[in-house]
């Protein structure tokens, strides 16, 4: 039976989730189909057909989906979900609002944030921030699954599936989008980055923040920050790394004036080479850290930017 | 109105969990159990939404053994009316947890049900969106604002490329996210009137709820461990390390 994957995407363009989680797709079965649901999201559409490993595109265009609120997605994948044995998305803030509706809706439990794919129905997931890995089986006649993009190395472009027009139902309506604040930044996006610079309640504030944010920039590298730090107004809410933060997983990490919190190491700590200053020696994020750097953090950044 | 809030009593979110040794769960005896954190910001949502004349009563609910009783008159001295322990000694999970929140909805009429965003020991992140959708009720996920109105609510959330603010038909459902504010610490007079407030115990078979679990734990396992790498004296060594040995810049 065919795979259903819903695409993020702000209908001008795919989001990098998408092709993470045709990987996961690939490990379940060959004939995998990509859900666009958007307001004018063609261009969207045509970006998952070149997505390796795609066999068809479903374009659902109807203004109803444009900000992709939760109660007409996921009427529209209920109407879509017979035939299909899974269903899929990232585990963004989008598939995270989304497919647990559609999982009841079908009355199937859901399965979250997948980190490996055991079997066509067993999945392994981690619970307790990261803190143990379960293995969970689905005896459900649809498994409805979220993605950790980190897990799962992005599907490549280079095909050409077929776009097909979906009709649309009835949308329900009790919930209308308002706006949206969204964070400009001309840095790479936190979860796909190569490089990923954090900065925590150690930086003081956020009038400190353009330290960190000129090493980045040195190194093509994307910012993000603790909760400390979020929550004192230093950086916007989507800087978070962690447990209920992003994951991010990238090839170096570097946590600046961050204590490390399991709720935090549970956002980085696989990523390939971690970094650590703090001017505390005893602070857990050095029991991670393949480097650290034992020193105050407003003399060791500007050395760093000199030195890169 | 009528605050119904869900709070799941989980393993405090200080304590470091041990894996069992024969991989068939986590370590819980022995250890401290709380207020899930994200549902002591739901709960004090609610307090806030009654204090400014919004909200008229709060009711509390929580699944789970005996000893959620707890977790129940924690929220009670925080500042709830009324608390139903549904008890049941074996795994939740998130589609049960909604389809009894979903009958104690039908018998209790509110006008709102605020959840925590995510428990921080399944971190399912399910539950809330799972009752708006057998309800057929908005949702409001991730809230980092709550701004209730006339027939609606408007409720800003934290999405990941910064905020959305969407406006929600009442009734409704919402989940708290970690800026909707800070929780109080309940009084000692508080704990005290907490302890006389009304507290019923009902099961999930008297709400004719069938809470077996649908998904099998094959085996719950440590993560692969991380060792600690190197200290380095001063920032030279640092740039050297990164270029020449890890070779990532
Ligand atoms: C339900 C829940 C969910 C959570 N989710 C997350 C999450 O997703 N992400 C997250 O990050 N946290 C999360 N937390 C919070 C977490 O528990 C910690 O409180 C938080 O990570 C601490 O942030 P911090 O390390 O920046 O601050 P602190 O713990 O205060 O550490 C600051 C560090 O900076 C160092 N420092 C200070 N000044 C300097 C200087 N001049 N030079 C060098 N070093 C300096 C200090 O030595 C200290 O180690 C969550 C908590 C809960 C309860
Ligand atoms: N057993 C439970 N009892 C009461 N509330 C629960 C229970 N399980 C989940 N919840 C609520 O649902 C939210 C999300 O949980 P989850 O979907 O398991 O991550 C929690 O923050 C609680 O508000």
């Amino acid at each position: 039976m065919p795979i259903l994957i819903l695409a993020d995407h702000d209908n001008a363009s795919l989001k990098p989730a998408t092709a993470h989680t045709v990987t996961a797709a690939t490990k379940l079965g060959t004939d995998i189909h990509v859900l666009v649901a958007g307001r004018g999201a063609t261009p969207a559409a045509e970006e998952a057909a070149k997505l390796a490993g795609v066999a068809k595109v479903l374009l659902a265009d109807d203004a109803s989906y444009e900000h992709a609120l939760a109660e007409p997605v996921a009427a529209l994948l209920v109407s879509l979900a017979p035939g299909y044995s899974h269903i899929l998305a990232a585990a963004t803030s989008v598939g995270k609002n989304v497919l647990p509706r559609v999982a009841a809706l079908l009355d199937v439990a859901m399965i979250s944030e997948i980190t490996a794919v055991v079997s066509a129905d067993s999945f392994e997931r981690p619970i307790y921030a990261g803190n143990a890995i379960a293995t969970v089986q689905s005896a459900d006649p649809v498994k409805i699954v979220t993605i950790r993009t980190t897990a799962f190395e992005a599907a490549a472009a280079g095909n050409c599936a077929a776009v097909e027009s979906v009709t649309t139902p009835a949308a329900p309506g009790p919930s209308s989008f308002v706006s949206a604040e969204l964070t400009k930044s001309e840095r790479p996006e936190l979860t796909a980055a190569r490089i990923v610079i954090s900065g925590g309640r150690g930086m003081q504030s956020g009038e400190n923040f353009p330290l960190l944010e000129a090493l980045a920039d040195k190194l093509g590298a994307a910012v993000g920050a603790s909760r400390a730090a979020v929550d004192a107004g230093f950086v916007p809410n989507d800087y978070q790394v962690g447990q209920t933060g992003k994951i991010v997983a990238p090839e170096l990490y570097i946590a600046v004036g961050i204590s490390g919190a399991i709720q935090h190491l549970a956002g980085m700590k696989d990523s390939k080479v971690i970094v650590a200053i703090n001017k505390d020696e005893e602070a857990p994020i050095f029991q991670v850290a393949d480097y650290g750097l034992v020193a105050d953090l407003f003399k060791a950044l500007p050395e760093l930017q000199q030195a890169v | 109105m009528k605050i119904l809030c869900a709070v799941k009593r989980v393993v405090d979110y200080n304590v470091k969990i041990r894996v069992k040794t024969d991989q068939s769960g986590v370590e819980t005896s022995n250890v401290k159990f709380s207020m899930n954190p994200f549902d002591e910001i739901a709960v004090e949502e609610a307090v806030r939404l009654k204090e400014a004349g919004a909200a008229t009563e709060i009711v509390v609910v929580s699944i789970g053994p005996a000893q959620a009783q707890e977790t129940l008159r924690t929220a009670l001295a925080m500042g709830a009316d009324r608390a139903i322990l549904v008890q049941t000694d074996g795994a939740t999970e998130p589609l049960a947890v909604a389809k009894v929140l979903k009958a104690l909805v039908e018998k209790e009429a509110p006008g709102m049900v605020i959840l925590g965003k995510q428990a921080i020991d399944d971190d399912c992140n399910q539950t809330g969106q799972m009752l708006a959708a057998l309800l057929g009720w908005a949702q409001g996920t991730f809230a980092s604002k709550v701004v209730a109105g006339d027939g609606k609510v408007a409720v800003t959330r934290e999405i990941d490329g910064g905020l959305e603010v969407v406006s929600l038909t009442l009734p409704a459902v919402v989940t708290a996210d970690l800026r909707l504010n800070e929780p109080r610490y309940a009084s000692l007079p508080n704990i005290m009137k907490a302890k006389k407030k009304p507290l019923e115990t009902v099961t999930p078979d008297a709400l004719g709820v069938d809470v077996t679990p649908r998904l099998k734990t094959l085996k719950v396992a440590e993560p692969p461990k991380r060792e600690a790498g190197i200290k380095v004296p001063d920032v030279a060594v640092l740039v050297d390390k990164l270029k020449n040995e890890a070779r990532v810049i």
